[in-house]
Formats: structure tokens, C-alpha cells, sequence
């Protein structure tokens, strides 16, 4: 391995690591400032102090998660620059544009309207109050769709062309790139994603409120101000749940559309995420796989007959291609998608030796299906929180409901983790799917010692943010719903601020 | 050399757009790293640091933004610019973000548990991190105004990186270090009258003084290092014009300054806000002005090769005609409607804070 190529593993790793990270608030900033908002919908409409209270207590952990999600966020606009120049040089003229409208469109109305959404509970009227925390919460929807346009332009690269004189890819058709299937069917993905992760979030504090206030009851009637405590979380983990499920449902249908897409435009990442390794009329869906150790097919499989066949392409006899079909294809130079783009393919896969067009196939298939296994199961505690709620059942205290309390969102969260993960992993040895090999796009002249340095410190400073995130949030849960008054505009100049950092 | 009248329209449009980006950034920001720097120095008490940092609690993040979206507008409208520049400053870079994590989380985080330790770390956070940003920046722009040697990256002509070996210690040339000095000193007398503005008792008398001190400090550093820029830097771009603009920015910036320290001891703050907001415009303009139309590089090999081109500038780095077109109109839509709103959030905070505004902490919460 040559010094250039070890830097570009590292930046690798380094995108890897901030990444994920950074994706770890990405979904709650985005489905919880919604559902935030619609608390405060309810309790201005209907006066009732119980939405007040949530609306306060989930806007807290709501921006306790969204501090984290800002800091990290300017990492990622840096690091394509400083980690990746010959990447931004080549894609620049149509992946910087969504970045620099992101920025332009969301970024500055999710900034100042939750800034005055913090700071306006005395100083605005109630309803005026109300607009600031929907024109924020819109901002995190109108970002998530730029970024992932310009995602998508990375898997499905379209409305583009190859200008072999400034050597670099160029945008042809905007509409396209705006319109780009992978980015109409990926932003739903993500959303009803992020409201699973929101849902359980919503749902496990509550549950885990509800049986502390019940375990400080200890048998005895309820203190009025505890049954207050118990209405708004019974209605809260019903909420969660609800959400959570609805979520699941839109989830799933828009991960199948997903798939058939996929199949479509991107058949070496399917055929990595189902470690399917030839070509197969009625192709199983496997389980369980695990790869021999030449690569070249499965050493142990456990398959359901027909059924990737039939979510790849609606029929249980549809043609699924295989990764040692697709190798094969792309080692001659049948590179997909065959558009202008693809000399642009053919001059760098030449330039960089890039001979194996496979993916990490154990990180992908696995990825994947943690991916669906943990999506499920957060389904069955949503399931089994609202059976409980309905009966009047008590949640008690003790390790099985901590653990469920912590699942429920970490579940959802980390299956978006692992959604990114195939979706990125996947996509390799190309960082612009069919155009631009990974190897290509590194910064040559930032040294293994610069990344390396930085991915430490990254690391570090990540760490520690971590930990005291989540101690922040834990500390928020155990105080509980706050005690709320009806807020009011001040009029005297020396009056204290009902609200100050 | 690149001849001026060969360049488009929209490259130069774009230009100026970056640079305006820049400066609203500069002249936002650079007031909340002044205060934050001052935090835990003029904050005597508790209450007297709420207060400080509650003049910045609703507007640091989308002063913050503009910085986010210069970065944006140089990525998709000069990606050759954004691909040279950010991966050549690669530890300069990454000292900024530091800086800037650092300082968003201490803003967010401080008042979250009512423990002193928690808040004096968190207070110290926002100082250093946002003494760090404008100390990188004000030695990159003027590292920008000296020029950065670049050179095509062997195997690949069309990607041009920094040359190591010149530029590293060039970072830390007199000149360099200056602009640093005077950009984290500028930014301390701009925080300083901004709370003079925002606050009031103690912590505005105490703002007032050190304004008035850091003011004298200011006028003779930018002095300093704006004549030095001009003799020794004078920019080449637009000819002799260029030259002649370049000591109108320097007369503006100081009459700003001098205006500024008058004002702020006159207790005129609005006024000296307007002084520094004018001297952070002149003086971002003219590192732009010599930037134009090399963006503030110069070619490693010029002596090699005499008039040879520098490599990046403002036409080979730019993106096509039809990007920046539709960029453009997005801008022109956009940035009327931001500053729209972004005034209103001004004003709906415009109040000046003391620490009878601030209200007790809340009653710590017993550990379960």
C-alpha cells in the first residue's frame, strides 16, 4: 500500500466515523423539531397545559440533540474540501450546488427561527411563537432534501455530462438532478426513518417516566401532581408508538420501491446487500449468508426460495444479476449507467488500476440486514407498548424496561446507521457510482499524517461530546416534565426573562 | 496573466457574491467570537456571564450560517477554488473546526446544569474556541493577500494543491502573524461594543473600558498591518485602479475605527458598531480586491516561468455558465429574504440584557 493510497483509507475511515456520527442526531433534529411542533400545535389550540409540558420537555432533549447535530454538521461541509479536493474539483459544478442551497434555504431558517423559538416564549405572541418552531422544523425537512439529492447524485449520477477539456463532470439538466429517482424515493426513506427513531425516542422516555412515577408512588394513590405526570406520558408513549408505527409502515413501503430502484441503477450494491453472487432467474433471499474465503460465492446460505426475485422485481421469476455476473461485466468495460459519463469511467479505472468493481460484500449483507431486523423489532416494541398503555397497564421499573426504554429509539437510530453504511459501502470502489473511482477523488497531497492526526482528535473530541450529550439528555429524562406557566409577552425592560441560557 | 477583459460576466459576479458571503459572516461573527472571548474576563459573576452569553444565545447559529454558506457558494461555484484552498490549509482547517465545535457546544450547553465547574469549563470552551477561529482566519487572509504558491499535483494537471515546502512557514511570516493579531483584536473591540449595546449595568461599564482600551490597540495594529498590506501587497488585479481602491478600503477601515473608539466612549454605541461593521467590511474587501482575479495564489514555478498563469483564478476554478446562472437566481431570491428575516430576529432580541433580566437558575435537581 503506497503512502497515497494509505491517506485515502484514512479519509475513508474519516468520513466513515464523522458520518455516522454526525447521522446519529441527524433523524431526531429532524422528526422531533416536527413533532415538537406539533405539541405546541396542540396545546395553542387547545389550551391544555399537559402539551405545554411535553412541548417543553421534548423541545429540550430536542435541542440537547440538535446542538451536536450543528457542530458536526460543519465538519461535513469542510471535509469534502480538505479530505476529498480532486472529488469536489471533479463534482463541484453540480454536487455544490444543492450543499450551497442547503445552506442558503434550511440552514439559515432552521438557525434563526429555533434561535427565536428559544429565546421567544415572552418576547413573541403565542401564535407568531408557534411559526417559529414550524419555519425551524421545516428548515431540517428542506435540508435533508437538498443533501440528499446531492447523495443521490453520488449513486444515480444524472443531468450531468463529462467535459473531457476541463476534465470534470458537469451539470446538463437541473430538473434531473432534482428529480433524480434515487433521491424521490431515498428523502422518503429517510424521513419515515428519522420518524422511527423519533417515535421511539418519544415513546421510550415516556415509558420509563411513567414507571419511575409509579415506582414513587409505591403503591399509594397517586399525588395530583403525579397523575398529572401519568396523563401526559400515557399520552405521550401513545403518541411515540403511533408514530413509530406509521413511520414502519412508510419505512418499508419506500424501502421496496428502494430496492426495485436500486436493482435498476446500482445492481452490484443489491447483489453485495443480498450476497447474491451469480445470476439467478428466481433468485432465494438469503437469511443467513456467510462468503467463502475466495469470494466467490457463498460457503453457507440460508434462503427462502423466489423471495429477492420477487422484491427486486415483482416477480418471483424475475432476473436478479449477481456480483460474479456483474464483475465480469465491468472488467470488460460495461460500465453502467452508459452515458457520457462513462468515459470519464473508463480513463480513471484505467489510470488507477481499479480491477475489482466488487464491494465489501460481509459489511454490506450484514449491514442490510441488521438494518431490518432492528427496524422490526422496534415495530414489535411500539406494538407492545400500546397493548400495555390500552389496558391501563402499569410500566414497571426495572432492567427489561430500561432496556426496551433505551431500544426504542437507539434501535431505529442505529438501522439508519446501517442503512447509510450499505448505501455507502455499497456503492464502492466508486464515489461517483459508475463515474469516479474512490481512489481517484482523495486529496493527493494531504498527507497519511494529517488525516490520521485529525481522524484521532475527531475521534476524541467526538467522544467526549458523547458522552456528555447523552449525560445531558439522561439528566433531562430523570427531571422530568417541567412545571410550565402560561408564558407572556413582557412589556417592563426590567422584568426577568422567563427563558435565559 | 489572466486579462481582465477575457473574464466573464458571471465569474466576476460570483466573485463578489463569495466575497459578500464572507463579509456578512465577518461582520455577524465576528462579534459573538469578540464577546465570547471576553466572556469569562468581563463576566465578574454568574449572572453577569448569563447575561453576556444570553446576547448571543439566539443569533450565534445563524451567524454562523453565513460562514456555512460562503463555503457552500466557493464549493459550487469555484470548485477548483474550494478543492485547492481547503485541502492545502488542511491543519489551519481543522483548527477553525475545532474551534467552532468547541464554542456552538459551550453556548448550548453551559446553562444546562447549574454546577460552576460545568459552567467554567464550558465559559473557557467558548473563549478558546472562539479566540482560535478568527486568529486561523486572520493568518489565512493575510496569507491570502501575500499569495499561496500552488502547483499542479503530479499525475493530475488539472488539480492544483499548495506547495508544501513554501508555504508552511510562510503561515508564520511576520505579515501572517500580524493579520492574525489584528483580526482577533478587531473582533474583541467589535464584541466588546457590541455589548456595550446589548447590555446593561456593570457588564456594559465594563465593556465600555476595555472597548475603549482595545480600540487605541486596534487603530494602531490595523494601521500597521493596512499600510504594510498596501506598500508591500498592493493588488495587481484591475490595474492601477486597484491600487488607488486599495488606499480608499485602508481610509475607510480607519475612519471606522477612529469613529468606533470616539463613539464608544461617548456612549454612542450604535454608532461604534457601525464604525467596526464598516472597518470588518473594509478591510475583508481589500484582501478580496487582491485576491481578484487569482484568488489568492500564485504559481510556485513563476520564476521558472515568467507571466505564467497562476494556476487557479477566478475562470478556470469557476463552475459553467449554466450552474452559476441558476445559482445566481437563487441567490438574488435568497439573500433579500434571509437578511429580511434575520433583522426581524435582531429586533425581536434587541433588548439590552443586565442581571435583572436574568432569571435564577432553576433548583438543581437532586441525584435519583
Amino acid at each position: 500500500m503506497t503512502a497515497v493510497d494509505f491517506a485515502e483509507l484514512l479519509a475513508r475511515w474519516q468520513f466513515g466515523v464523522t458520518t455516522v456520527y454526525h447521522f446519529f442526531f441527524v433523524p431526531v433534529t429532524i422528526a422531533l423539531s416536527l413533532l415538537v411542533a406539533v405539541l405546541q400545535t396542540l396545546w395553542v389550540r387547545s389550551g391544555n397545559e399537559r402539551y405545554l409540558r411535553l412541548t417543553k420537555f421534548f423541545g429540550k432533549l430536542f435541542l440537547i440533540n440538535f446542538a451536536m447535530g450543528v457542530v458536526t454538521g460543519i465538519v461535513q461541509e469542510f471535509q469534502f474540501g480538505m479530505n476529498w479536493s480532486e472529488y469536489s474539483r471533479f463534482v463541484g459544478d453540480i454536487f455544490g450546488a444543492p450543499l450551497a442551497l442547503e445552506a442558503l434555504i434550511a440552514f439559515f431558517l432552521e438557525s434563526v427561527f429555533l434561535g427565536l423559538w428559544i429565546f421567544g416564549w415572552d418576547r413573541l405572541p403565542k401564535k407568531v411563537h408557534l411559526a417559529t418552531i414550524w419555519l425551524g422544523a421545516v428548515g431540517t425537512l428542506i435540508s435533508s432534501i437538498f443533501i440528499l439529492v446531492a447523495n443521490a447524485w453520488m449513486q444515480n449520477p444524472v443531468g450531468a455530462t463529462y467535459n473531457p477539456v476541463t476534465g470534470r463532470a458537469e451539470m446538463t439538466d437541473l430538473l434531473a438532478v432534482l428529480t433524480n429517482p434515487v433521491a424521490l424515493i431515498t428523502w422518503p426513506h429517510v424521513i419515515f426513518g428519522s420518524f422511527m427513531v423519533a417515535g421511539g425516542l418519544i415513546l421510550g422516555v415516556s415509558a420509563w417516566c411513567l414507571a419511575k412515577v409509579n415506582k414513587e408512588a409505591d403503591g399509594v394513590e397517586l399525588s395530583a401532581q403525579a397523575a398529572k405526570d401519568v396523563d401526559a406520558h400515557r399520552f405521550a408513549v401513545k403518541l411515540g408508538a403511533w408514530v413509530l408505527l406509521a413511520a414502519a409502515v412508510g419505512t418499508i413501503v419506500t424501502g421496496d420501491i428502494q430496492g426495485k430502484i436500486l436493482v435498476q441503477t446500482q445492481p452490484m450494491k443489491m447483489a453485495a446487500a443480498e450476497g447474491l453472487y451469480t445470476t439467478e432467474a428466481s433468485a432465494g433471499f438469503a437469511v443467513i449468508a456467510f462468503p467463502n474465503a475466495e469470494g466467490t460465492g457463498n460457503a453457507f446460505e440460508l434462503t427462502i426460495p423466489g423471495v429477492l426475485s420477487f422484491l427486486a422485481t415483482g416477480s418471483f421469476d424475475g432476473k436478479v444479476e449477481g456480483i460474479n455476473d456483474l464483475q465480469a461485466a465491468y472488467a470488460a468495460g460495461q460500465i453502467e449507467p452508459n452515458t457520457e459519463l462513462a468515459r470519464a469511467a473508463a480513463e480513471h479505472t484505467a489510470k488507477y488500476g481499479v480491477t475489482n468493481f466488487v464491494p465489501d460484500v460481509v459489511a454490506s449483507f450484514w449491514s442490510f440486514r441488521f438494518m431490518m431486523l432492528f427496524g422490526c423489532i422496534a415495530i414489535l416494541i411500539a406494538i407492545g407498548a400500546l397493548v400495555k398503555n390500552r389496558n391501563g397497564g402499569t410500566f414497571k421499573a426495572g432492567k427489561l424496561l430500561t432496556v426496551i426504554a433505551f431500544a426504542a429509539p437507539l434501535l431505529p437510530l442505529f438501522a439508519s446507521s446501517f442503512g447509510w453504511i450499505v448505501t455507502e459501502m455499497g456503492r464502492q470502489p466508486w464515489i461517483v457510482n459508475g463515474v469516479l473511482p474512490t481512489a481517484a477523488a482523495s486529496s493527493p497531497m494531504v498527507s497519511a499524517f494529517e488525516v490520521g492526526t485529525t481522524l484521532v482528535l475527531y475521534t476524541l473530541i467526538y467522544g467526549a461530546g458523547a458522552v456528555v450529550e447523552v449525560g445531558l439528555f439522561l439528566k433531562t429524562v430523570k427531571a422530568g416534565l417541567p412545571i410550565v406557566e402560561e408564558p407572556k409577552v413582557l412589556e417592563n425592560d426590567d422584568d426577568p426573562l422567563s427563558f435565559a441560557y | 496573466m489572466l486579462e481582465i477583459g477575457t473574464i466573464g460576466i458571471l465569474p466576476i459576479i460570483w466573485f463578489i457574491l463569495v466575497a459578500v458571503l464572507w463579509i456578512g459572516y465577518l461582520v455577524l461573527e465576528g462579534f459573538d467570537y469578540g464577546v465570547a472571548m471576553l466572556l469569562p474576563f468581563l463576566g465578574k459573576n454568574e449572572k453577569e456571564r448569563r447575561v453576556i452569553v444570553n446576547t448571543l444565545g439566539p443569533v450565534w447559529d445563524g451567524n454562523e450560517v453565513w460562514l456555512l454558506t460562503a463555503g457552500g457558494a466557493m464549493f459550487a461555484a469555484f470548485p477548483a477554488w474550494y478543492a485547492t484552498l481547503f485541502s492545502g490549509l488542511y491543519l489551519p482547517l481543522f483548527l477553525v473546526l475545532v474551534g467552532l465545535i468547541i464554542r456552538g457546544v459551550a453556548f448550548e450547553y453551559r446553562s444546562k446544569r447549574p454546577d460552576t465547574r460545568w459552567r467554567n469549563v464550558f465559559d473557557w470552551l467558548a473563549a478558546v474556541g472562539s479566540f482560535l477561529v478568527p486568529l486561523v482566519f486572520g493568518v489565512g487572509f493575510a496569507n491570502f493577500i501575500i499569495g499561496l504558491p500552488v502547483k499542479p499535483v503530479a499525475g493530475n494537471e488539472l488539480l492544483l494543491a499548495l506547495d508544501p515546502a513554501p508555504y508552511f512557514w510562510q503561515l508564520f511570516s511576520p505579515f501572517g502573524l500580524l493579520g492574525g493579531i489584528v483580526v482577533v483584536v478587531l473582533f474583541l473591540f467589535h464584541g466588546s461594543i457590541y455589548l456595550t449595546l446589548k447590555t446593561r449595568g456593570e457588564v456594559q461599564d465594563r465593556a465600555r473600558k476595555f472597548a475603549t482600551l482595545i480600540g487605541l490597540v486596534a487603530i494602531v495594529g490595523g494601521a500597521a498591518f493596512l499600510v504594510w498590506q498596501n506598500l508591500a501587497f498592493a493588488p495587481q488585479g484591475i490595474g492601477s485602479l486597484g491600487v488607488i481602491i486599495g488606499w480608499v478600503l485602508l481610509l475607510v477601515a480607519a475612519v471606522g475605527l477612529v469613529v468606533a473608539w470616539v463613539t464608544v466612549r461617548g456612549g454612542r454605541s450604535g454608532i461604534a458598531f457601525i464604525g467596526t461593521s464598516v472597518t470588518t467590511l473594509a478591510v475583508a474587501a481589500g484582501v478580496f480586491l487582491k485576491m481578484f482575479p487569482g484568488l489568492g495564489f500564485i504559481d510556485s514555478a513563476a520564476s521558472a516561468t515568467p507571466g505564467g498563469n497562476a494556476g487557479v483564478n477566478i475562470v478556470n476554478a469557476a463552475s459553467t455558465d449554466g450552474t452559476l446562472t441558476i445559482m445566481l437566481v437563487a441567490a438574488l431570491i435568497l439573500v433579500p429574504i434571509v437578511l429580511l428575516y434575520t433583522g426581524w430576529a435582531y429586533w425581536v432580541n434587541r433588548r439590552p440584557l443586565s442581571v435583572d433580566n436574568i432569571p435564577d437558575d432553576p433548583a438543581p435537581v437532586l441525584a435519583s
